[in-house]
């Protein structure tokens, strides 16, 4: 049961236009696996996560997760999408909303809690990133870091079995960027099954089960960070290592 | 997330010269229009209460003329209450209307770009005898159609209530109403399409990522933040009813303009009747005018 993979990609394409984001991409992720995506910026590590609950849908191949195939149907995904956090490089917590409800609403609207339940778990998962006193503060009058984990907050209440990081520490000044690590890395101690896109060494050489390298919309390299870092195969993986290690 | 930084800066902007011409600079920013008008519409009002001529105009156009309960029948409240009625449905029509523009259904979205395209490219006066002798008429004709329908199907109750629908029991402060509001609802629709737009691609990606539906998203996330940011806007095209309700005196609604009409004609004191009627527009409209404006700095206060 442990060993079993709890996300299957097989052979996915997704077109823009002319442009090829994904050219053909398959991996599988395992239950409580940390898999870390790395690649130069317009190589597809965003679309592939965001096919993976396709809030882009794939122009074709297999999104498998938990056994079971996505298709387009909207009931199914929307099952499937409370299944898995995504958290964004731009936060995009709601504005409208203060901490704890951003937090609480979704467990409300999309898990039918009641608001005492969702606002006890909300509290309970503000304290788990840290910062339980900014409840009843909205995003604006939080910083990059703690909106960042706010959002994280969110994701993780309603209680996912996967979370996805899309370069969540990327638009956060550096001052900030080991708070969000923090929680992340605790998350993964936790066993928590995540797939992320980051080049936060740091992070990576701490937690990384497995690493991906892609690029041009294909996977150029799978294996364990150990190999990539120290035994590269392919020259774009080596050009590129380089470029991201020299500072 | 830009904007507390960019209105700091605006804020303290004015502060960072202040030996500059401090009385000079004031009394440029003064709001001299709002003064001019302030003068207009005290003039008037002293004109009004001084010249019996024009105090006998006021009553009737804004309806006192018969007692105190007859206000409510003619003149001001007719005008206001048109506006207030008819805009509701607007809001309601434009909202849907906004909506459906949007909808990925290619039928529904082409629908509601046809509705907003046919009220645009109609003058609002001919729209309003459109719908007030073409439109409504046809309306009943087509629930007379459906009576009888229901009839031939057993549910004569109901059809007879359909049948028994009268082309004239429709007055016509009800077809103003719905011809008011069919021409609103199809500016709203834009108004509220646009503040829709302005949301970001983020805050609906965040709400379907945890599993919301399309009408979820909506409602929780995507239309709290879009109606507030049009607020301004529709506090505009209230008081733009507020003067094209003007328009339906030409269906014999006894609003002001209306009411200014007959006077007028039946007094040959043009100058009075338009004069007054021209000046209770004036102090209808600055006031909302202000009330709103005050509205959208308390808005940008809090953001």
């Amino acid at each position: 049961m442990n060993d079993e993979a709890i996300i299957v990609v097989k052979d996915l394409f997704k077109r823009f236009g002319k442009v090829e984001a994904l050219n053909g991409v398959s991996l599988e992720v395992d239950r409580g696996q940390v898999v870390v995506i790395i690649g130069p910026s317009g190589s597809g590590k965003s679309t592939l996560l965001r096919c993976i609950n396709y809030l882009e849908a794939p122009t074709s191949g297999e999104v498998w997760v938990e056994g079971k195939r996505l298709t387009t149907d909207q009931r199914q995904l929307n099952a499937v999408r409370a299944e898995i956090g995504l958290v964004f490089q731009l936060f995009n917590l709601f504005p409208h909303l203060t901490a704890l409800e951003n937090v609480a609403l979704a467990q409300r609207v999309v898990r039918r809690r009641s608001r005492e339940e969702a606002e006890r778990v909300a509290r309970q998962q503000l304290e788990h990133v840290g910062i339980p006193e900014k409840a009843d503060a909205y995003p604006a009058q939080l910083s990059g870091g703690q909106q960042q984990r706010v959002a994280i907050a969110r994701s993780l209440a309603m209680n996912p079995k996967i979370m996805l990081f899309d370069e969540p520490t990327s638009a956060l000044d550096p001052e900030m960027i080991k708070e969000v690590l923090d929680v992340m890395l605790a998350l993964a101690a936790e066993g928590m099954t995540m797939l992320v896109v980051s080049h936060e060494m740091g992070f990576v050489r701490a937690a990384a089960d497995e690493m991906i390298f892609l690029d041009e919309g294909k996977i150029v390299e799978q294996t364990t960070p150990q190999e990539l870092f120290t035994n590269p195969k392919e020259e774009r993986t080596k050009l590129f290592l380089s470029q991201i290690l020299q500072h | 997330m830009a904007e507390p930084g960019s209105s700091s800066v605006a804020k303290t902007a004015p502060k960072a010269k202040p030996r500059l011409e401090p009385v000079g600079r004031r009394l440029v920013d003064l709001p001299w229009w709002l003064f001019g008008i302030v003068v207009i519409i005290v003039w008037a009002g002293y004109i009004i209460l001084t010249r019996p001529k024009y105090q006998e105009a006021f009553l009737w156009i804004s309806g006192a003329n018969n007692g105190v309960l007859a206000v409510l029948k003619a003149g001001i409240a007719i005008t206001i209450g048109t506006s207030i009625v008819a805009y509701s449905i607007a809001i309601v029509l434009g909202l849907i209307t906004g909506l459906g523009r949007m909808s990925r259904n290619v039928f529904v979205s082409n629908v509601a770009r046809m509705y907003i395209e046919v009220v645009r490219g109609i003058p609002m006066l001919v729209l309003i005898f459109f719908i007030a002798f073409v439109g409504v008429p046809a309306g009943i004709d087509l629930l007379h159609a459906l009576g009888e329908w229901l009839s031939s199907i057993g549910l004569s109750g109901l059809g007879n209530l359909f049948i028994g629908l009268e082309n004239q029991a429709v007055p016509m402060l009800a077809r103003a109403i719905i011809a008011l509001a069919v021409t609103y609802g199809a500016f709203l629709a834009e108004v509220f399409r646009a503040g829709i737009q302005s949301i970001g691609r983020g805050q609906m990606e965040a709400a379907r990522s945890l599993g919301m539906s399309l009408g979820q998203a909506m409602r929780h996330i995507i239309l709290p933040q879009a109606i507030r940011n049009v607020l301004p806007a529709l506090g505009n095209d209230f008081v733009s009813m507020v003067k094209d309700s003007s328009l339906v005196s030409v269906l014999a609604v006894r609003d002001m303009t209306q009411i200014a009409r007959l006077y007028a004609g039946s007094t040959f004191r043009f100058r009075e009747a338009y004069v007054t009627l021209a000046v209770l527009y004036l102090t209808i409209t600055v006031v909302l005018s202000l009330a709103v404006a005050a509205y959208e700095r308390r808005l940008r206060r809090h953001e």
